[in-house]
């Protein structure tokens, strides 16, 4: 397998061009420049010899059954502006008017001949800025060959989320797209993110927040059970701004999801967070890093991980303290609660420390579930299976205590409690 | 109600045998003690009346209104009418109290066929028997026992088991860690639930606790068996003596 993987990783890569002919292209050029450079991972790399990158380095995306759960659209009643992407394609029928106060919504593949200076500063830069020290030729691959995506300015405080719905139509479909958010000074939005997206999904999310704007971001990823993903997130922030990402994951035998966020600005505020249930043929990984360069910031990553019949899931998580970064407050939590001891837990949790007033602090647990806490519900009634389901959910509250808002993270935690009472009838 | 003939219980990691054959009856109504020295099984035998694991019934049996307790499940034996006031309630932190409890409601009256209780009617009812206990809202909010004092943990204790109107109580040293004003507060609690279809076995090392919740009979337990019962007496004969004598006149 390793002979003909080493063969075509550089036959695929020689194979890309870029054809993209407007504003994006010389970052795209780039990109594709900077992804020969690096090569495609492979297991033998550091940073990936907890997931194997082989499916998501092939030529072709590996086939993907579409799932239908039957159950009603996530976010549904909540009030927001909705862009729908069907493998990866924008579907403009489904999609409200992209029209909303205090923001701009553009898509990456209409405006090649305009002239978007705020986008073209930022596409592929904070991507670029996140390949070091660790190479992510995957968000590189990503910005060279995207073929569509948002462009979203937020220039005041906007009144409801905006919802990207990524459904999944071919069960072949290799969708690649690409968003660009800057958040002006005294903006603030909330982007939700949900669905399947494609069999093999690359999606990247660069984010600038300016002094004093907010970011938040809540995402589902879809439950096709036998979906790729990998994903990256470059958050960049300013000064007094916040910056809060939550993930809730169920099925997909493989994810990647990366998280790198630069504190540049004082008294910011970043929050990465992620919940994960998987059960079978499930590897779910979250690789974070987090840079402290400037003062007084605080940065917290919280994620759970409930697997079972063989599930895997890893945490890499990295705080970086750079020179000077005073009195940083950097939290850093990955547990995962182990069903069945076919499942599996890896984790690599790092500190990097270069400035001497700070407070860090990392912990990384692994358990099963707590059995007199079990017996202590069941001695009232409450039936075994149910017991675990409570348990399981109060194991995940600690990461969605970490959305700020109440309808969403309620959203989520019904659809939690709705997926272990099904499995479990 | 409640009915052990000659129970005998190992321990399932280690080949240790804790209960030597344990005979108990008790009826409809009554309340029942069991005192005795630290380690002579008092809290293996509730925890094997209500069904944890780690421990083999190796002899005898256990009977709740003539239904074989032994092979059931921990919830169905709550189903069945038995609560366990555990000696060290668990914490359990991420699920709050006011959840916990009405979970636990509603699966035992969804057992029984009843139907669920609304979260109007729920709240009405806990409000009211909260407040008797001196539970405030905030501890009902909290997550189940979590930073809870030793007393606070046994008044929860008590509110469950005032929530669930289960037929036989078994209180495991419920009195232990509270001060006097929480003892009264606790046994007042136990008392309001005293009538002719409901039984409590109290296990305690004080008659302080059997000064408020008075025994029908009480026990004494040595070694894995019941060595002694006899009348409300026997309590006072422990506290004033210790169990040296009483353990003296089996050996
Ligand atoms: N799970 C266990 N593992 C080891 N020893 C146990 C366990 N449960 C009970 N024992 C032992 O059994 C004996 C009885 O304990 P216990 O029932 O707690 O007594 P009591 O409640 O009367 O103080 C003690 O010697 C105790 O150490
Ligand atoms: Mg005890």
């Amino acid at each position: 397998m390793s002979a003909v993987e080493a063969k075509s990783v550089p036959d695929r890569l020689e194979a890309l061009e870029v054809t993209t002919t407007g504003w994006s292209a010389e970052a795209r050029g780039h990109a594709l420049a900077r992804l020969r450079n690096a090569g495609l991972p492979s297991k033998r790399d550091e940073y990936w010899k907890y997931t194997d990158p082989t499916t998501l380095n092939a030529d072709d995306a590996p086939t993907a059954a579409l799932f239908n759960a039957g159950e009603k659209p996530l976010f549904d009643d909540v009030e927001r502006l909705k862009i729908v992407f069907v493998d990866g394609v924008f579907d403009a029928e489904a999609s409200d008017d992209l029209t909303l106060e205090n923001v701009e919504i553009a898509r990456l593949a209409d405006t090649e001949g305009a002239d978007i200076h705020w986008a073209k500063g930022l596409y592929g830069v904070l991507e670029n800025n996140g390949q070091t020290p660790v190479k992510r030729p995957f968000a590189a691959l990503n910005t060279a060959m995207a073929t569509d995506g948002v462009l979203i300015r937020v220039t005041g405080p906007v009144a409801k989320p905006v919802s990207l719905i990524y459904r999944h139509a071919s069960d072949t479909s290799d969708a690649v797209l690409h968003h660009v958010i800057r958040v002006d000074d005294g903006g603030s939005l909330t982007l939700t993110e949900n669905g399947p997206a494609a069999a093999r999904f690359n999606k990247v999310m660069e984010v600038d927040i300016a002094d004093g704007a907010a970011f938040h971001h809540v995402r589902a990823q879809g439950r096709d059970h036998e979906r790729r993903a990998v994903t990256h997130m470059f958050a960049r922030l300013g000064k007094e701004s916040t910056f809060r990402s939550f993930t809730l994951t169920a099925n997909g035998v493989l994810t990647r999801n990366e998280c790198v966020i630069e504190l540049t600005g004082d008294d910011a505020l970043a929050s990465v967070s992620g919940a994960a249930v998987g059960d079978g043929v499930f590897h779910h990984d979250d690789t974070v890093f987090v840079t402290h360069d400037a003062l007084n910031c605080e940065s917290r990553q919280v994620f759970k991980k409930v697997l079972r019949n063989g599930a895997v899931g890893v945490f890499q998580g990295k705080i970086l303290v750079k020179e000077g970064a005073q009195k940083t407050d950097g939290y850093q939590i990955s547990q995962s609660l182990l069903l069945d001891e076919d499942s599996q837990f890896l984790a690599k949790p790092e500190l990097e420390i270069y400035a001497d007033d700070v407070a860090c602090s990392h912990g990384s647990t692994s358990g099963a579930i707590d059995e007199d806490a079990l017996f202590y519900l069941q001695s009232r009634g409450v039936p075994l299976q149910q017991a675990q389901d409570l348990l399981v959910l109060a194991f995940l509250s600690e990461a969605l205590e970490e959305i700020d808002s109440e309808e969403l993270s309620d959203a989520l935690r019904h659809r939690l409690e709705d997926w272990l009472a099904r499995r479990s009838s | 109600m409640l009915d052990i003939k000659g129970l005998e219980v190992s321990l399932e990691e280690e080949e240790k045998q804790i209960l030597k054959g344990v005979d108990l009856a008790i009826q409809p109504g009554e309340v029942h003690a069991i005192m005795g020295p630290n380690g002579s099984g008092k809290s293996t035998l509730s925890y094997v009346l209500s069904g944890k694991d780690g421990y083999e019934v190796t002899g005898g049996s256990a009977t709740l209104n003539g239904d074989d307790i032994l092979v059931m499940e921990p919830e169905e034996r709550a189903a069945a009418g038995l609560f366990l006031a555990f000696q060290y309630p668990v914490e359990i932190p991420g699920v709050g109290n006011m959840t916990f409890l009405r979970t636990a409601v509603n699966a035992q009256r969804k057992s029984r066929g009843e139907e669920e209780l609304s979260a109007g009617e729920f709240l009405k009812i806990i409000r009211a028997k909260a407040k008797t206990l001196e539970i405030d809202a905030d501890m009902l909010k909290r997550p189940v026992n979590v930073g809870f004092s030793g007393g606070e943990k046994k008044r929860n204790e008590i509110l469950q088991m005032a929530m669930l109107e289960p037929k036989m109580c078994i209180l495991d040293e419920t009195d232990s860690g509270l001060d006097v004003d929480a003892m009264k507060l606790v046994s007042h609690g136990v008392n309001a639930l005293r009538d002719e279809g409901r039984s409590f076995l109290v296990i305690t090392h004080y008659q302080r606790l059997l000064d408020h919740i008075k025994p029908d009979v009480v026990h004494i337990m040595a070694n894995g068996r019941i060595i002694k019962s006899g009348g409300p007496e026997l309590a006072l004969e422990v506290e004033n003596n210790g169990y040296a004598d009483l353990l003296a006149e089996v050996a």
